[in-house]
């Protein structure tokens, strides 16, 4: 269940899939400002800011951002220190 | 895995579940099969072309080519008042997944399950509780369910079906606004004291998956954290606007 306003990463799976080939709620992603480590799944995503907004829920960084806009993808990934996919 | 397509989807079916919240079953006979507790991706497009994208739970196990979703209105949202107010037998949509596998639960998973579900947070965790019973899984579950009254619970009449029927289920709910005058059982919100009388005890090594608005969520997951519950088995699904007590 998700609409307009915050979600989590598990709202945001279908995006994250457009972009990555791999099921993305699953992989964990270690934040470069405080060192947390969590599922994509479970992380707040913010849908009104340009585009898509992953923050880490421990001390609020900017994780992942991906901007869509007329064919093209603009993908941040500056506040992820490692991303942890399983093959 | 790897890229998603777009399928057509029709309309069959739109069921009223309470004032705001409504299941739709759609026809959709190139969907895959999907996981109790994954998504599903819904697209509309206005006739001036104007596209807009939102993700749902999957209500139940995919049957005979159709999937259900079940969805509140947000009245400033841009998906859900179409498809609570306006969807039609007949209408088209069009679907992406299943998307999500870390909200997921299945048999093979184990438990002892605890399900926590706030308002529509219910909906995914339905998904899970219907597998459970088709499969005759011998995993001991207990839902727990708040919501603010009778009137705005989803699903109840199925909940209670399921438990009659599912000896290894166990549904509680707690009402936050108004309860029948004859009712007995919970009548405020989740708290820890509730957690500590409903839920399995840390010790038992407890699989939970808590789904609601957001700060019902980050309550329930601390508390079941607090009781030794490990973190990477509770398993958390927010959505919506902060506000309002489910």
């Amino acid at each position: 269940m998700s609409d307009d306003l915050t979600i989590d990463g598990n709202g945001a799976a279908g995006l994250l899939q457009e972009v990555f080939p791999f099921e993305m709620t699953t992989v964990r992603a270690t934040c470069d400002g405080c060192g947390a480590s969590g599922a994509l799944g479970a992380l707040p995503v913010y849908e009104h800011a340009p585009g898509t907004v992953i923050r880490c829920p421990h001390c609020d960084a900017v994780q992942v951002r991906v901007v869509r806009d007329a064919g093209r993808y603009w993908i941040e990934l500056r506040g992820v220190r490692c991303l942890e996919i399983r093959a | 895995m790897g890229r998603l397509t777009w399928r057509p989807g029709t309309v069959l079916e739109s069921v009223t579940e309470t004032p705001r919240v409504k299941t739709l079953t759609i026809a959709a006979p190139e969907w895959p099969g999907h996981r109790p507790g994954q998504h599903v991706d819904v697209r509309l497009t206005a006739e001036d072309g104007y596209q807009a994208v939102r993700s749902y739970s999957l209500a139940a196990p995919a049957s005979n080519g159709t999937v259900m979703v079940t969805v509140e209105r947000l009245d400033d949202g841009e998906v859900s008042p179409y498809l609570v107010d306006e969807a039609r037998p007949g209408d088209q949509v069009e679907l992406r997944g299943p998307v999500g596998g870390y909200f997921v639960w299945e048999p093979a998973l184990g438990g002892p399950l605890l399900l926590v579900g706030g308002g529509s947070g219910i909906v995914p965790l339905a998904a899970m509780l219907r597998v459970h019973a088709a499969a005759a899984s011998d995993v001991p579950t207990r839902l727990l369910f708040s919501a603010r009254s009778p009137d705005e619970a989803i699903f109840t009449a199925e909940l209670d079906r399921l438990a009659a029927d599912d000896l290894q289920l166990q549904v509680i709910a707690t009402y936050t606004r108004e309860a029948p005058a004859d009712w007995t059982g919970y009548r405020r919100r989740v708290d820890r004291e509730m957690l500590e009388e409903v839920a399995w005890r840390g010790a038992d090594r407890p699989l939970a998956f808590v789904c609601g608005p957001t700060g019902f969520v980050e309550t329930v997951a601390a508390d079941l954290e607090q009781m030794g519950y490990a973190g990477d088995r509770i398993r958390t699904e927010r959505f919506g606007p902060t506000g309002g007590t489910p």
